[in-house]
């Protein structure tokens, strides 16, 4: 007996050795540090290709790349970036870890399941890069009928690859809210919880009322390909319209089930390093589940120039207007946090800062995108790419290196340091910017996006641009190394190194075995700062 | 039989759960959501046949004549009574009774598999006559000339929940194997609840399929 409860109180890094272990562990703090090893390798590759790329941009004519391997770049960084970075990202990652240890349990729900998802992900990604070389995959990541149903094995490949992946997706978001409905400790009502939870509970919704469609989807482009069934085919009777409908349906919510989880890292970031109680906690918290719900009913504003009816252009439009308005509450209330806290600028904190920049603009050019007779014109320029780097580089991945930045001390027991962090993520913000908001200037004066040339004009915005990744990736790297190297410190991590309130911050740094070495009860908000210095 | 099931042991709750209903709440609630999932992705397939229904209402009336709506009817009538007998298997499991646990779920694979035979013997007519969908298409006298597309829409959605179908009775299988393993009682069901809900499920995009399929038209 005495042995059992010493095991239990290990931490969870010694509590088996080997390979071996960590494959059939279903411990989600294991299962959370080998997604976040995954998809950070996964990060790099599809980095390298928006790098290769961005160099043969350098002039408007030949560099080192030819036509073909200029798409095909283009595609495997949207397709590598979008399936396997931004959308499993956090929740996969860093949700995986924090979600069980925040309302107190000792694991998910289903602990074969969360090992089960880990497994998807790894073979939908192999089955991805085996696409690599099955042929060329130049469809853009969007791979709209007809253009897709060519039978190209590359194409079928990708497409198998994002069907599995989306399964895995769909189960580790009904874990999580089958978790947060069972699972809390005593005392965790649903207004103490985190808001890092509310938005992975939005999040978890949206994985699992809208990838179904994104599978049924590509399970018909299959069978397109195989049998010519014609349901999207113009040339057998069959409308390529529903294809991009149903495509839609799915992929505009994927947009907040990458963007959502942003908002969750940014609200525990600001309310540490404020010392404040987060302004309007329930306004944020709802405004997650808002975004989700009306994130279902915009999907059309994707397709203003792909002939469906004026009518349907408009009521799309009218209604992506106010996904805007949840948003800006967000954003409001973060600033409002802000305001007359005690604000301590460490590396976190300097994330959630930059993402509260980038996501302001990511979501105004969103807002002028979401103008029909502006977005016909701006259709396919630079200005779309910079909007969606802004919300999926800009606000998602920021927010993700804020919360790895944030937890690195609770999942490793490591503290990095400090000085370095600052530096790379000053070289971060400086870079993605340069990087993009020179492309919305570009676009809105009209240059089309994805083509290999480009008129002399843009030569200077395309080395503005270049020069701009250089400074981002050197700071990427530096963060990076910096994480590495906290292995090799030789000091254990605090159990609260920040001063946080959460529950993650009240035991051992790193966790043990079952989170606990009791279970803990819980008597007060998530963000109690206040309550401690009265 | 009776003693043996008495003498069979009692389930334990998997270590991370707190109590044995936190562990059937939790296992409810994620398969309501698997549901959930699961009815999105039909009612896709769903708003695409009704959208073509609507650009080629002749050749979804066309293709429709050409399925028997007997068979359809046999299979509709083998799939609600299973899902009757399944659930009867869950009310014999809460009152512990092992052995009708186990009756009323034989009878129900007995059901499916009469199913799936209807199923095959369908399918066949199909592949006899031509009627496959897309570029596999050879079908004879028919007038519109998107037929084809109605039979992509057939072949995808039975197709479809006909693998529910295979994965539903393995999932009885399952249940029937833990039947001879585990005691089921008032506090412990949790196998036999969870496939019975899953099956209701088929039956549900079931019921939904054959008006869409035979009866329209
Ligand atoms: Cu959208």
């Amino acid at each position: 007996m005495i042995a059992h409860v010493h095991h239990e109180n290990i931490n969870y890094l010694k509590a088996s050795k080997g390979l071996k272990n960590w494959l059939v562990t279903v411990d989600h703090k294991r299962i959370g540090m080998m997604y976040l090893a995954s998809i950070l390798c996964f990060f790099i590759a599809g980095g390298t290709f928006a790098g290769l790329f961005r160099f043969e941009l350098w002039s408007p004519l030949k560099e080192f790349l030819t036509p073909d391997q200029y798409n095909q770049f283009f595609t495997l960084h949207g397709v590598i970036m979008v399936f396997l970075v931004v959308v499993p990202g956090i929740p996969a990652a860093l949700g995986n870890f924090i979600l069980p240890i925040q309302i107190g349990a000792k694991d998910l729900a289903f602990p074969k399941l969360n090992l089960t998802s880990l497994y998807l992900y790894w073979i939908g990604a192999a089955i991805a890069l085996y696409s690599i070389v099955a042929g060329h995959a130049d469809q853009g990541w969007t791979m709209y009928a007809p253009y897709s149903l060519s039978r190209n094995p590359a194409v079928l490949w990708m497409m198998i690859a994002a069907f599995i992946l989306g399964f895995s997706s769909i189960l580790t978001g009904l874990n999580f809210i089958v978790t947060m409905h069972n699972m809390r400790a005593p005392g965790m009502t649903w207004y103490r919880m985190p808001l890092f939870l509310w938005a992975m509970y939005a999040t978890g919704i949206m994985q699992i009322f809208a990838t179904p469609v994104l599978a049924i989807t590509l399970l018909l482009l299959l069978m397109e390909n195989f049998f010519g069934i014609g349901i999207f085919d113009p040339a057998l009777g069959g409308d390529p319209l529903l294809m991009q409908h149903f495509f839609w349906f799915y992929s505009h919510p994927a947009v907040y089930i990458i963007v959502v989880p942003g908002f969750g890292i940014a609200s525990e970031v600001i309310a540490c390093f404020s010392k404040k109680d987060i302004f309007g906690y329930r306004f944020v918290a709802y405004s997650s589940v808002a975004i989700a719900i009306i994130g279902f009913v915009v999907w059309g504003h994707h397709m203003f120039v792909a002939g469906q009816s004026e009518l349907a252009d408009s009521i799309f439009s009218f209604l992506t207007f106010f996904t805007a308005v949840p948003s800006a509450i967000k954003v409001f209330n973060w600033t409002a946090t802000l305001y007359k806290g005690s604000i301590e600028l460490r590396t976190p904190m300097l994330y959630a800062l930059q993402f509260l920049f980038n996501f302001t603009i990511g979501g105004l050019t969103g807002i002028i995108l979401a103008i029909l007779s502006v977005d016909i014109h701006l259709h396919d320029t630079y200005f779309v790419v910079s909007h969606f780097h802004y919300v999926a580089m800009g606000s998602t991945m920021i927010a993700f290196i804020a919360g790895i930045h944030y937890w690195w001390p609770k999942m490793t027991g490591k503290m990095y340091n400090e000085t370095v962090g600052q530096i790379a993520a000053i070289l971060v913000f400086i870079g993605f910017n340069v990087t993009f908001f020179v492309q919305l200037i570009m676009g809105s004066q009209g240059s089309p996006r994805r083509y290999y040339h480009y008129m002399d004009q843009f030569q200077i915005h395309h080395q503005i641009s270049t020069i701009g990744f250089v400074i981002l990736a050197s700071g990427l790297f530096l963060a990076l190394g910096n994480l590495i190297a906290s292995f090799f410190n030789k000091s254990v991590a605090p159990a609260n190194p920040w001063g946080a309130k959460t529950l993650e911050w009240q035991t051992d740094s790193p966790p043990p075995l079952y989170n606990f070495k009791e279970t803990p009860v819980v008597t007060h908000g998530p963000y109690a700062f206040e309550t401690e210095k009265a | 039989m009776a003693t043996a099931s008495t003498g069979l042991p009692e389930h334990h709750v998997a270590h991370h759960f707190d109590s044995a209903d936190q562990e059937f709440d939790s296992v409810k609630t994620g398969m309501w959501l698997f549901l959930a999932s699961e009815i999105m992705m039909f009612g896709a397939l769903f708003v695409g046949a009704l959208v073509f229904m609507t650009l080629h209402p002749a050749a979804f009336r066309e293709g429709a004549h050409h399925l028997d709506w007997r068979m359809g009817a046999i299979n509709t009538f083998f799939l609600l009574t299973s899902g009757l007998t399944m659930g009867l298997a869950v009310i014999a499991a809460q009152a512990g009774q092992q052995s009708k646990v186990r009756a009323n779920i034989i009878l129900s694979l007995v059901l499916a598999s009469g199913f799936l035979v209807v199923k095959t013997i369908e399918y066949s007519l199909k592949i006899h006559h031509g009627t496959l969908p897309g570029r596999l298409w050879h079908g004879e006298g028919f007038h519109d000339p998107f037929v084809h597309v109605f039979y992509g829409f057939y072949f995808v959605m039975t197709g479809l929940h006909g693998l529910h179908v295979l994965i539903g009775m393995g999932l009885m299988i399952f249940a029937l194997i833990r039947s001879t393993k585990v005691r089921f009682n008032r506090g412990y069901f949790t196998p036999v609840e969870m496939v019975a809900l899953y099956w209701a499920l088929v039956d549900l995009v079931w019921v939904f399929l054959f008006p869409l399929l035979y009866l329209i038209g």
